[in-house]
């Protein structure tokens, strides 16, 4: 790992004002794909400007109709939260497949959704139940967060506050995990709004976006077998070592019904 | 850069470059050598010691984000004398083999174990996912473990 500078602010404004002022800065959250990108030299930030030491991005506040995760909240905080388990189970259930025990303790959910990972879970949570990310300046629409490969809508220096989660009639998330990194190979999240249907697909293209070719077909319909009739076009998916591109697709179709199969069983 | 700590209860204040990772304070620093560095890519989870009460690779943790917090390693949860009771079900059950892993797997089963409680056999695999033991000796630690835990004994496969 090449030597940087470490800072920890205590405010959103100082964790800025210090990004705006180094030559070539990144915000430290959990580390757990920072830390390792460093240490093979594939990152090196001059400046290391690490957000454990902010209030104002921890914290889970719950209410009927929504969850507001802070940004530094840590995967198995998600998992283990009374409030989350009760109002919005499908999150607990994602933020527990994430990674392993040891990285569920550090990682963030802020440091996920800004990494867009496209294997990364949480960001088919953001998309599937259309969640609100909120930074210091602004708030970004979950459908429009997401760009590209490891690309977001975030401003260079922008820092994920929390996000806002509407609580769905219903919700199931499915992936297929792969068995080494338990990165998502495909993952699909249902979300059921006042008869509306999202669908939120990670794991398979750049980024994680929605399958709207399944929402139209089960607004109309919502049953496992109404899916067979989608077309999913591998068209512009990953295909890497774990995965080509026809298979993802094909697992997209699988982890929606089964997804779909836990939702129309709650 | 200056930090300060404790590792087993013992405070400790540390003056080392930003780019020191956790397992390098504790085994070359501190020579707390019970930690194990296996894979150093956050994956084996033979470095695995707690942070604060919860099981972190060392590996994937620098030293300034240490400051002000309570680390435990192997040698702080029991010795030859008093063993913890994880270290002696590992010793009943003979859940290791050349033992590499066996730091990073007892401190993930107790972090596990304080968790999770009733933990059957399927969990206990589930909750072994981070960390890897290559003598495939799986089955000796998920007894071990469901000593412990007081779970349903692992079937045999």
């Amino acid at each position: 790992m090449y030597p940087f500078n470490y800072h920890k602010p205590a405010s959103v404004s100082e964790a800025v004002s210090l990004f705006r002022n180094a030559d070539d800065p990144m915000y430290l959250s959990g580390g757990m794909t920072l830390i390792p990108t460093m240490k093979q030299r594939l990152a090196a930030p001059t400046d290391l400007i690490d957000l454990s030491g902010i209030p104002e991005v921890s914290g889970i506040e719950v209410s009927a109709d929504r969850v507001r995760v802070g940004a530094f909240t840590r995967h198995n905080d998600v998992v283990r939260s009374p409030e989350i388990n009760k109002t919005l189970p499908v999150l607990s259930h994602l933020a527990g497949l994430i990674g392993d025990n040891q990285v569920r303790n550090r990682g963030t959910i802020g440091g996920s959704v800004a990494n867009s990972d496209p294997s990364a879970d949480y960001p088919a949570a953001v998309v599937g139940l259309g969640a609100t990310v909120y930074t210091q300046d602004r708030s970004i629409s979950g459908d429009e967060f997401f760009l590209n490969l490891f690309e977001t809508a975030l401003h260079p220096g922008e820092i994920i506050t929390h996000i806002d989660f509407p609580v769905p009639t219903r919700a199931a998330y499915q992936k297929f995990p792969n068995p080494a990194s338990r990165y998502a190979v495909v993952g699909v999240l249902i979300a059921e709004f006042a008869g509306t249907i999202r669908v939120g697909v990670t794991g398979a293209g750049p980024c994680a976006c929605r399958a709207s070719g399944m929402e139209e077909v089960l607004n109309q319909n919502l049953t496992v077998a109404a899916l067979d009739a989608v077309e999913v076009p591998d068209a512009g998916f990953n295909s890497d070592l774990h995965a080509s591109a026809e298979y993802r697709a094909h697992l997209v179709k699988v982890m929606a019904r089964r997804a779909l199969a836990d939702l129309l069983g709650q | 850069m200056k930090v300060s700590f404790k590792v087993n209860g013992q405070a400790h204040e540390i003056d080392v470059p930003p780019n020191t990772l956790l397992v390098e304070v504790l085994r070359e620093t501190l020579e707390l050598t019970g930690t194990h560095v296996g894979c150093d890519t956050s994956q084996c989870g033979a470095c695995t010691v707690h942070l604060d009460g919860r099981a972190v690779k060392s590996c994937t943790v620098l030293a300034p984000q240490l400051d002000g917090v309570e680390v435990t390693t192997i040698e702080g949860i029991g010795d030859s004398e008093n063993l913890h009771p994880m270290q002696a079900a590992f010793r009943e059950c003979h859940a290791l083999q050349c033992g590499f892993c066996t730091p990073g797997m007892i401190m993930q089963a107790i972090d596990l174990v304080e968790k999770n409680p009733g933990l059957d056999s399927q969990a206990i695999r589930e909750g072994l996912e981070g960390n890897i033991c290559r003598c495939t000796g799986y089955h000796n630690i998920v007894r071990a473990i469901a000593s412990v835990a007081d779970a349903k004994p692992a079937s045999v496969k």
